[in-house]
């Protein structure tokens, strides 16, 4: 709100020969910043209906696994991240919320941002009360765990199991599967391949947007310091000629960093990684609706 | 004065880069680049789909079935379907989105009938091949769910963001930004793939 007085004293400035519209239109065109950062802020409150994702690599929202169970399979996915690099979650889910799992799929590893920056991350979701299990993959991991075998893990050892009533022997033994596929070393080209073509959708905008502001404003200052400086020595004409030719520069200079004033909305605030306490599986991951389905 | 001249030294580029950034000279090309690339992934997945169509026509030759009308038709759709296609320039006429997404939803509708015909042979529903094929399908139909989803979505952050304040000040003047077509069924669920229910 500091822009209304130093607007109003602009206006006072006759020497600066800046027209009264001119003025009027930075003033709101300043106002209109704020609004917009107060916007960008507000959009981090965005809701969600999805369960807490804890890191632990297990979210057992619809109680399919006892506690040791949980425990067991949640060593193994850390193991796992930490063997391959790669994130591979569960996720067990007691409403779908009327979706269709590969549509609540994708939201939900959107939300969790399972995966880093190069979306190398899968989710293992069940939904036991629609009788729907699905694989969901990352942009980066597409070439590795592919629709084809996707479909092949569920069809032969998910869903034979869970038709037995043998969810948590289902759940592990899809995890052995997608993590055999996941360490296979000789993939990592193929992944890198992907990953690379995948790179400019899952880009990182992670809160940069106003620091990295700052440093190019700077270097503005300093230029058209030295515009304005030279300038006094000449003529009024002169002087506002010089600051004429300064425009161009103020023009591009924030073009130059590549970035803008409340480019993604909240989710350019929520790319930062929070994957601090256990295994490390949220880095902001994105997903594209890769992965196959299945019910029983 | 002099307190006033070191006020502009320092202040008014500050003001001016404030001003200009909040009147959309960067983010108006910002979203509009965003949404080009949300087209460039939809083209990029019906792409998909018309690569793994061919795959099904030999799969469902191979298998010797007598289905030509069918196989036909298919082949022919995804002939059109593959020759319309819209460039990012083009995001703002209504009428060639629209006919890029009806040469989507007649294959869709093509591939469609083929998959139901296949219903009446159980030999092919339980070939290994085809049940891969069908997976892959199945992927590809929700990457373009995602991508049209995804794109939708950045049209509309789009077409707000220029016809908004502040940013329609720089849309207008600097830019002269067209609002971009939201890719719409043409007819409802044309462009869901057909469900194909299996039963495993």
């Amino acid at each position: 709100m500091l822009s209304f007085p130093f607007g109003l004293s602009l206006s006072k400035a006759p020497s600066l020969r800046w027209g009264g519209a001119s003025i009027g239109l930075l003033r709101t065109a300043l106002s209109g910043l704020f609004l917009l950062l107060l916007l960008a802020l507000a959009s981090t409150a965005w809701a969600q209906d999805f369960p807490k994702f804890d890191d632990k690599g297990v979210v057992d929202a619809a109680n399919l696994l006892d506690p040791a169970q949980e425990q067991a399979l949640s060593q193994t996915l850390i193991a796992q991240k930490q063997a391959s690099g790669r994130s591979l979650v569960v996720a067990t889910i007691a409403d779908l919320q009327g979706y269709d799992i590969a549509d609540y799929g994708y939201r939900l590893g959107r939300a969790w941002g399972i995966g880093d920056k190069d979306s190398n991350g899968a989710l293992l979701i069940i939904a036991p009360n629609d009788r729907k299990v699905r694989i969901e993959v990352g942009y980066g991991l597409e070439g590795i765990l592919t629709d084809a075998l996707s479909s092949q893990i569920i069809r032969n050892a998910i869903t034979p199991r869970f038709k037995a009533g043998d969810m948590p022997g289902g759940i592990v033994a899809g995890v052995e599967q997608i993590t055999a596929l996941l360490a296979l070393p000789p993939e990592e080209a193929k992944a890198r391949a992907a990953a690379a073509e995948t790179e400019a959708r899952a880009a990182d905008r992670g809160g940069s947007a106003i620091l990295g502001l700052w440093p190019i404003l700077f270097i503005i200052l300093f230029i058209a310091m030295r515009l304005m400086s030279r300038g006094t020595g000449g003529g009024g004409g002169k002087r506002y000629r010089r600051g004429g030719s300064s425009m161009p520069i103020i023009l591009w200079g924030p073009g130059a960093g590549g970035s803008s004033w409340g480019s993604g909305g909240g989710s350019s605030w929520g790319g930062g990684g929070f994957g601090g306490g256990g295994g490390g599986f949220s880095g902001g991951g994105s997903f594209g609706g890769g992965g196959a389905s299945g019910d029983w | 004065m002099t307190r006033l001249r070191r006020f502009s030294t320092f202040l008014l580029p500050l003001f001016g880069a404030f001003a200009l950034s909040a009147c959309g000279i960067n983010s108006v090309p910002t979203a509009e680049e965003e949404a080009k690339a949300k087209w460039a992934d939809v083209q990029a997945q019906y792409q998909r789909r018309s690569n793994l169509v061919g795959n099904l026509v030999e799969t469902v030759k191979a298998a010797g079935k007598q289905e030509q009308d069918t196989l036909v038709q298919v082949t022919e759709a995804r002939a059109k379907a593959t020759s319309v296609q819209v460039n990012a320039e083009d995001l703002s006429d209504p009428a060639k989105v629209a006919q890029f997404q009806a040469a989507q939803a007649q294959l869709s509708q093509g591939l469609g009938r083929l998959l139901a015909s296949v219903e009446a042979y159980p030999d092919l529903k339980s070939n290994e091949n085809f049940l891969q094929f069908q997976s892959q399908l199945e992927g590809t139909e929700n990457r373009i769910a995602v991508a049209i989803r995804d794109y939708n979505g950045a049209v509309q952050a789009y077409n707000t963001r220029i016809r908004t304040f502040p940013d329609a000040i720089g849309a207008k003047i600097i830019h002269g930004a067209k609002p971009m077509t939201p890719f719409q069924a043409t007819t409802p669920g044309a462009e869901e793939a057909p469900k194909v229910d299996f039963g495993n």
